[in-house]
């Protein structure tokens, strides 16, 4: 059957959306839809993708209003009585037509501390972690960075808050990273003060949109949040704390 | 004369797969400044869809296992036409690698003790994929961005490159565009990695995404260096069939690595039929003894569907062509009879094969837990590609180094599944490490301005034409062409016509006409690619006809045997003095001693 689509055409100064009619058969996805609309009517339509199986995350947009893989859409689950939209995400500023200028992702995570393991501690020269302890960091390393939730994300597309908030991607980040057995770093202050976790305010946008189903806030944000409230609002812990870095510091002083 | 931006580097490294990034790592470890280049955003690169595992012989499953063992599989695999010395390394080098991404923070499923697990796959004698449930490439390649960016790597995103600079015989430099303004760049560097991965684009049915083009083959080949085995392509036997839009996307040999059958429309387990004599005391007679294998039981020998992915495609297209397919055009893959095996299966398959549960639900609306999949062969992987040094990795340019698929030798006529995943961290190292000392051994060369705008005027001319081709519709008779005439099965005569056609695409290509400007206009790019598309579609027909025989990932219907005459030489590919492909045979290495005694000791 022939489908109508709306695809936004345009650049960062100007744009509109174009109406195309393409044929579509059996189990086509709306990546296939755009390819077949590039190869026949429009042959400078700019889009991304890659893997075409869902595992890359390149061709992240937004069909009728909703976040989306092209590649993993599929024209069947949508009605087709009218025009289809396809339109680029929104959190990020527009190269052209369906592409979107994502560096800012890619430095951002350059600032989050890298992963730093402890001494191997067994016999053969590597570690030794249990199933059950990386199951967690295992659910969050499946993100494929296609940065759907950061394009939901309010504080991102509504508030712009770049400079100040790492979004949900990079919380995810940053979960994987402490959650790791083996992992030394501590994050926790920047989470606070520079990667502005207190920003969200877990509607749970980000975990809806995510094309893996990991469980973003539930598993990862409000963990991270805890993390920071023992450290900085938790006045017994502070106490503490405050008590072993005066000892700590006496058995320095000792020492030396 | 135009102004173009220029960059300097010791390291120029291309492709950002798992090759180029581990290539990157090493040379920036080494202490020489790198540039990486990648045609797509990092992390997406092909790279991220392998999904079975890397093989090393950690033997963390299996004590039995160790290089020697794992050798001598990867040699058979190949029949006996791989670059022994890569094999070599390849198979004592992996394990430490492995270990290495561990190091760097890659979280891989556990075995009970808490080490790396291992499965089993095609053509290992023992369990030796270490994996992350069936996203393993993604792990990889996560695991080498994120350790890279932290190395100092400046990193060029979605740049393409279009040429080579040469100082003589040395490579010196590349030249290349961005996609997003359509600028172009020169690169200058000391050495030069080539780490762009296959061909796959080529073929009309393949798991590869728009970027497989060929650029790396064709990048050497023009600049002077040689292609070897260009014939050997794998079709890999497992991709999707149905629905149309998503033939080709690959499912894992991990699902056959868990228990998973193949049957033909009478329901018969039709692997058991044909088994290759070499094979044969290796592989179990019974269906018995193949699922207590996939179950871990050290007595028992692996079921017929874990023979090698050359031999795999080849009995699923017997099938088919003999009409005992499944309903559209492939064989049936079932993982869900193992619920008469085991309980909670679904629950057990939901987990070990995650993302092909997935795939199959969203995109074809079939419950993997309960029903078989349709599956066919798909162009997976070349074998073939750039002639390097097994040790250097250095291309027979000076400064020109070549590590991953584009690079040819460790695989012979066919590739383990689980070996590209270890031979990208294995080789992209040793590119790294030997680029950055010849880096430190070398000045920058000369640039020639005056070639390089020559390869600025022919990559604007399709604006400038008023040319009426349109590139994606050469590109799909390109991808058609190759499909139907130098596929799975091959003769003489149905080549000779495919050369004929890539010579008459050759003529359409230089009459592509592109509308739109030079920022991010696709059907520029593609009318870019089209050129090394068909240079290396070429050069595949070219080997594919001299070498007169069936071996591993070539099968020749006119010539349906291994020829001993064949067994011993490789098919090269250059460019003669006057411009045009020849294809010449020469011998392997000879195997060194030790070698042949640790084949013998595996047979």
């Amino acid at each position: 059957m022939k489908v109508q689509f709306k695809i936004w055409r345009g650049d960062a100064k100007t744009g509109v959306f174009r109406d195309y009619a393409t044929e579509c058969t059996e189990g086509m996805v709306v990546l296939d839809a755009v390819h077949q609309i590039q190869a026949t009517q429009a042959c400078d339509l700019a889009c991304r993708w890659n893997c075409k199986a869902g595992k890359c995350g390149s061709c992240s947009a937004e069909v009728n209003g909703m976040p989306k893989l092209m590649c993993m859409t599929r024209l069947s689950e949508l009605p087709l009585e009218k025009p289809v939209t396809i339109e680029p995400i929104k959190a990020f500023p527009l190269i052209k037509d369906l592409v979107t200028d994502v560096s800012w992702n890619f430095e951002v995570k350059k600032k989050i501390k890298p992963f730093k393991p402890r001494q191997p501690d067994a016999p053969d020269g590597t570690w030794r972690m249990q199933q059950e302890d990386i199951d967690r960091v295992q659910e969050f390393r499946k993100c494929i960075e296609c940065f759907l939730c950061q394009d939901v994300c309010h504080v991102l597309r509504d508030h712009q808050m770049h400079d100040k908030f790492i979004g949900p991607r990079f919380l995810i980040h940053v979960a994987a990273l402490e959650m790791h057995p083996l992992d030394t770093q501590d994050r926790i202050e920047e989470l606070r003060n520079t990667q502005g976790i207190g920003y969200c305010n877990i509607t749970k946008c980000c975990t809806k949109v995510c094309p893996e189903s990991i469980e973003i806030t539930d598993n990862g944000i409000i963990p991270l949040k805890e993390r920071v409230v023992d450290k900085f609002y938790d006045p017994l812990g502070w106490f503490w704390r405050s008590l072993k870095r005066k000892s700590d510091s006496e058995t320095v002083n000792r020492e030396s | 004369m135009p102004q173009y931006e220029t960059f300097e580097y010791d390291v120029l490294v291309i492709g950002a797969g798992g090759a180029g990034l581990r290539a990157a790592i090493e040379a920036s470890a080494a202490g020489v400044r790198v540039g990486l280049v990648c045609k797509s955003l990092l992390g997406k690169a092909h790279t991220v869809m392998a999904e079975g595992g890397i093989a090393a012989a950690l033997a963390n499953v299996d004590e039995r296992d160790n290089w020697m063992v794992h050798f001598a599989d990867t040699m058979r695999g190949g029949q006996y036409v791989n670059q022994w010395r890569m094999a070599e390394l390849h198979a004592k080098e992996a394990p430490d690698r492995v270990r290495e991404l561990e190091a760097w923070g890659a979280v891989f499923d556990r075995t009970k003790d808490g080490r790396i697990l291992q499965r089993h796959f095609g053509g290992h004698k023992y369990p030796r994929l270490a994996h992350v449930g069936d996203r393993t490439g993604l792990e990889m390649i996560r695991t080498l961005q994120d350790h890279g960016v932290h190395q100092g790597i400046d990193v060029y995103m979605e740049h393409t490159i279009l040429s080579l600079l040469k100082d003589g015989d040395r490579v010196v430099g590349a030249f290349g565009y961005e996609r997003e303004r359509g600028r172009f760049k020169v690169f200058r560097a000391k050495a030069v990695v080539l780490a762009t991965g296959g061909i796959g684009r080529a073929y009309k049915i393949t798991s590869n995404s728009w970027e497989y083009t060929g650029d790396g083959h064709t990048l050497a080949y023009e600049a002077g260096a040689e292609l070897i085995d260009m014939e050997f392509i794998q079709f890999h036997p497992t991709g999707m069939v149905w629905p149309p839009s998503v033939m080709g996307i690959l499912v894992t040999e991990g699902v056959r690595g868990e228990g998973g059958i193949l049957t033909n429309a009478d329901g018969k387990r039709f692997m058991f039929e044909a088994i290759p004599e070499n094979y044969r005391h290796q592989t179990a007679d019974n269906e018995e003894e193949g699922w207590r294998y996939c179950q871990g039981h050290k007595d028992s020998r692996r079921p017929p569907e874990l023979l090698t992915r050359d031999h795999v495609s080849r009995c699923i297209v017997r099938e088919i062509k003999e009409g005992r397919g499944s309903p559209h055009g492939g064989v049936f893959l079932d993982i869900s009879w193992i619920k008469q095996k085991i309980p909670n299966a679904a629950e057990h398959i939901k987990r070990k094969l995650p993302s092909m549960y997935h795939q199959f639900k969203q995109l074809a609306d079939i419950d993997i837990t309960e029903q078989p999949m349709e599956v066919g062969p798909t162009t997976h992987y070349i074998m073939g590609g750039v002639r390097v040094d097994p040790d250097t990795q250095m291309s027979r340019l000076p400064g020109l180094f070549a590590a991953g698929e584009c690079a040819a030798g460790i695989n012979g006529a066919n590739r383990l599944g689980g070996n590209s995943l270890s031979d990208l961290l294995v080789f992209g190292k040793r590119a790294g490490e030997f680029a950055a000392k010849f880096a430190r051994e070398n000045q920058l060369g000369g640039i020639d301005i005056g070639k390089i705008d020559t390869v600025a005027r022919e990559a604007l001319a399709p604006f400038e034409r008023s040319g009426d081709e349109n590139p994606y519709t050469i590109q799909k008779d390109l991808q058609e062409t190759m499909q139907d005439l130098v596929g799975i099965v091959r003769t003489e005569t149905e080549m000779r016509e495919a050369l004929e056609k890539i010579g008459n695409l050759k003529t359409r290509a230089g009459k592509t006409g592109i509308t739109g400007n030079r920022e991010y206009n696709p059907a520029w790019h593609t009318s870019l690619d089209l050129k090394n598309l068909l240079l290396v579609s070429e050069a595949i027909t070219r080997a594919a006809l001299e070498r007169k025989e069936s071996r591993g990932g070539q099968f020749r219907e006119d010539y349906p045997n291994k020829e001993e005459r064949f067994s011993k030489v490789n098919t090269i590919a250059s460019r003669a003095a006057d411009g045009l492909m020849q294809i010449r045979l020469e011998p392997l290495p000879e195997m060194p001693d030790y070698l042949k005694q640790v084949v013998e000791e595996n047979r």
